[in-house]
């Protein structure tokens, strides 16, 4: 039994004082030929944009591969990003669309974003995944999306459009993101 | 060629001392809490995998907060340090603790923050580390001070320092706040008192050291930080 764990507790409003530096919002350089914008709006229970949302992901590379260089040391992939949502509770950042990765017995997951979403008010991290429109065939089969029930599924899709994938995330009531356990 | 195995997962049961989402008596929870159950997932390369760390990507400087400005910060010099485990008590090595405070006068360097309380033009409030071959981590700052929220009437935060580490995958990332021992505005927190176990609680508060205490210098404190371990130890194959 895992009863020794240091519980989470809420980031509070005050993380921006370091936690969420302008680079760490970029995993490719600016000007990368096929960077993506991912970007959404985070709202609470009323649908009031929440501006005290730190967004993190994790990503495998272009190859679904989660090789990766250190955080910190240069512009070599890194798979990781942090994101201070503005004052419209919107968060951006600038990445390359993943590769599929592999799943269990040999299949494959869907080219896919993980996301855990602090904030003040949530007392630990919720948990989710970015998929992407223009993966319908990956997407149809994907191990995980496919625990979602067919209703909700498409509030994990963000809509691709050019080189801008968008995806709002409302953290409560009327279209509600799923969140994992994890 | 056969399929690689499955990744071993991380043992679950955080949900048995975190708090819930919803925590009435802490106001902000009411509108962020989501009302459907999550969706259980069985861990695949994308949740056992995380971001990586080496020494070089944090400055020697940045764990110690009373150097980096002209004069030393107002307020009780600290010594805060532990070790970072896995529930199997392994060392976590060569990962990013982060940690932000107050002043000694419970003031944050932000736009949000109006509490009428001075800030220090020699304290930033801000640290980060990477730990050692045993897990261990170290911070020099000063003791935060407490400050009032608006939760409900005459509610304070007690003095509190957020620490974030995260651990080698997705799931082990973990963001807490770390309190000092035998602080009277616990009892009436409800961000402490949003973990239901008592025994839980307890393990966020830091215990003082007289071993680790430097002599006319600064009062030291522990704190150690547990993380998932493993399920299994991976097999071989």
């Amino acid at each position: 039994m895992s009863t020794d764990l240091t519980p989470s507790q809420t980031v509070g409003p005050y993380f921006g004082v370091s936690m969420t530096p302008e680079e760490l919002t970029r995993l490719v350089p600016e000007g990368t030929p096929d960077a993506v914008v991912l970007t959404g709006v985070v709202t609470d229970g009323e649908g009031k944009p929440v501006p005290e949302g730190m967004i993190e992901i994790w990503q495998a590379d272009r190859e679904g591969s989660y090789d990766r260089a250190p955080l910190g040391e240069g512009e070599a992939f890194t798979g990781f990003g942090r994101c201070h949502t503005d004052d419209d509770g919107l968060y951006r950042f600038l990445i390359v669309k993943p590769g599929p990765v592999p799943a269990s017995k040999g299949g494959m997951q869907a080219p896919h974003v993980s996301m855990a979403i602090f904030g003040a008010g949530l007392v630990k991290p919720l948990r989710t995944r970015v998929y992407f429109s223009d993966e319908t065939e990956a997407n149809r089969t994907d191990p995980v999306l496919t625990l979602v029930d067919e209703s909700r599924r498409h509030l994990l899709v963000a809509k691709v459009d050019g080189s801008v994938a968008s995806l709002d995330i409302r953290l409560q009531g009327d279209g509600e993101t799923p969140f994992f356990e994890l | 060629m056969s399929a690689p195995p499955d990744p071993v997962g991380y043992r679950r049961g955080n949900d048995l001392v975190d708090a819930p989402y919803l925590v009435p008596e802490f106001k902000s929870t009411r509108l962020r809490a989501p009302r459907q159950p999550l969706i259980s997932l069985k861990h695949t390369l994308s949740e056992v995998t995380g971001p990586i760390f080496s020494h070089r990507s944090v400055s020697p400087d940045e764990h110690d907060l009373t150097t980096r400005h002209e004069a030393n910060p107002i307020g009780q010099r600290i010594i805060l340090g532990g070790r970072v485990l896995d529930n199997d008590g392994r060392p976590v090595r060569n990962t990013l603790v982060e940690m932000w405070q107050a002043n000694s006068a419970g003031r944050y360097i932000h736009k949000w923050d109006r509490y009428q309380s001075p800030l220090d033009p020699n304290f930033d409030g801000v640290g980060r580390c990477i730990t050692d071959d045993t897990g261990a981590y170290q911070f020099t700052t000063i003791k935060p001070g407490p400050y009032p929220f608006g939760n409900h009437y005459n509610a304070w935060r007690p003095a509190h320092i957020h620490l974030s580490v995260f651990g080698p995958a997705f799931v082990t990332r973990l963001v807490t706040q770390m309190y000092f021992p035998g602080d009277p505005l616990l009892a009436q927190d409800p961000v402490f008192n949003s973990v239901p176990g008592s025994r839980a609680r307890e393990r966020l508060i830091c215990r003082f050291d007289l071993e680790t205490t430097v002599p006319d210098w600064a009062n030291s404190y522990r704190f150690d930080i547990v993380l998932r371990g493993r399920d299994a130890t991976p097999i071989e194959s």
